[in-house]
C-alpha cells in the first residue's frame, strides 16, 4: 500500500535531523542512534498517532524527547559515569572574594535581544553549551530545552533538589561567562 | 542581614527554578538597588532562558 510506504519514507527522511537533535542532548552518538531508532519504531508502529497533526518533524521530536529522558534515566542508574564534581559550587569561588563580592562583576550587555536575530549567536551558544560538564549540561537542557520542572530533573538524574539547583546554577554561571567572553565581549 | 553577591547569584538562579519567598524577593530588590553587577546577572540569566527557548524553536525549522 503506497500510503503506508510514503509514510515510512517521510519518517525515515527525518532520521538525520533527529540524530543531530538527540546527539546534542545526549552527547553520545550510540545512545543518540538508539533513541532515534526507538522513536522511528514507535512512530511507524502507530501512524495513527500522527493523524490530524500538521508537522511530522514536531511529532517525531515530541516522541524523541521522551526517549531521550528514558536514556538519561537509564544512564543515571549506572554507577559513577559522570565526571562532574560533587554538589558544591567551590569552583565558582574564584569569581568572588572572601566576603562574597564579585572579583569582576558581570558586565552590561548592549541590547542582548538583538543577538537573538543572529545565526552566529546560536553557534556561539552551541559552543558554550558543549563546554559544560556532562551532568551540568543534561540538567540545564532538561530544564531549559525540554522544559522539565526541577523535581523531575532530580528524579531523572538521581540527585537531591539542592544538587539539582547547584547544577543549574553552575550551568547558568558558566554560560553567562562564556557568552560574555566569546560573544558580547567582541 | 545583607546578602553577598555570591548568595544573590545563587538565589537569582533558583528564582528561575522555584518560586522565591517574599523575603527572598525583597532582599534581592534591595541588593539590586545598590549593585549593578548583580542586576546585570539577573538580566543575563533571564536572557539565557529566552535564548534557549528560541534555540528549541529554531531546531524545528532546521534543515
Amino acid at each position: 500500500m503506497s500510503g503506508h510506504s510514503d509514510f515510512r519514507a517521510q519518517v525515515e527522511a527525518q532520521r538525520p535531523y533527529l540524530v543531530r537533535y538527540a546527539s546534542l542532548q545526549l552527547r553520545d552518538s550510540h545512545a543518540a542512534e538508539d533513541a532515534v531508532q526507538e522513536t522511528l519504531l514507535a512512530a511507524l508502529s502507530s501512524p495513527a498517532g500522527f493523524a490530524g497533526r500538521s508537522n511530522l518533524r514536531t511529532w517525531l521530536t515530541g516522541i524523541l524527547k521522551h526517549k531521550i529522558v528514558d536514556a538519561i534515566r537509564r544512564a543515571s542508574r549506572e554507577p559513577a559515569l559522570s565526571v562532574d564534581a560533587p554538589g558544591d559550587d567551590s569552583e565558582l569561588d574564584s569569581l568572588f572574594d572572601q566576603r562574597g563580592h564579585w572579583n569582576e562583576g558581570p558586565a552590561t550587555w548592549e541590547n542582548p535581544d538583538a543577538s537573538l536575530e543572529q545565526k552566529q549567536f546560536f553557534a556561539a551558544l552551541e559552543d558554550c553549551l558543549a563546554r559544560l560538564p556532562t551532568k551540568t549540561a543534561q540538567a540545564f537542557t532538561m530544564r531549559e530545552h525540554l522544559g522539565l520542572e526541577t523535581g523531575e530533573i532530580c528524579k531523572e538524574l538521581g540527585v537531591t533538589p539542592t544538587h539539582c539547583w547547584v547544577l543549574l546554577y553552575r550551568a547558568r554561571m558558566a554560560l553567562r561567562q562564556c557568552l560574555e567572553t566569546n560573544w558580547f565581549g567582541k | 542581614m545583607m546578602l553577598s553577591c555570591k548568595e544573590v547569584s545563587r538565589l537569582v538562579s533558583q528564582g528561575l527554578d522555584r518560586r522565591l519567598g517574599f523575603g527572598e524577593r525583597l532582599r534581592l530588590r534591595v541588593h539590586f538597588a545598590i549593585c549593578g553587577g548583580c542586576g546585570n546577572l539577573e538580566q543575563q540569566m533571564a536572557f539565557l532562558r529566552r535564548a534557549m527557548r528560541l534555540r528549541s524553536l529554531r531546531d524545528h525549522d532546521g534543515p
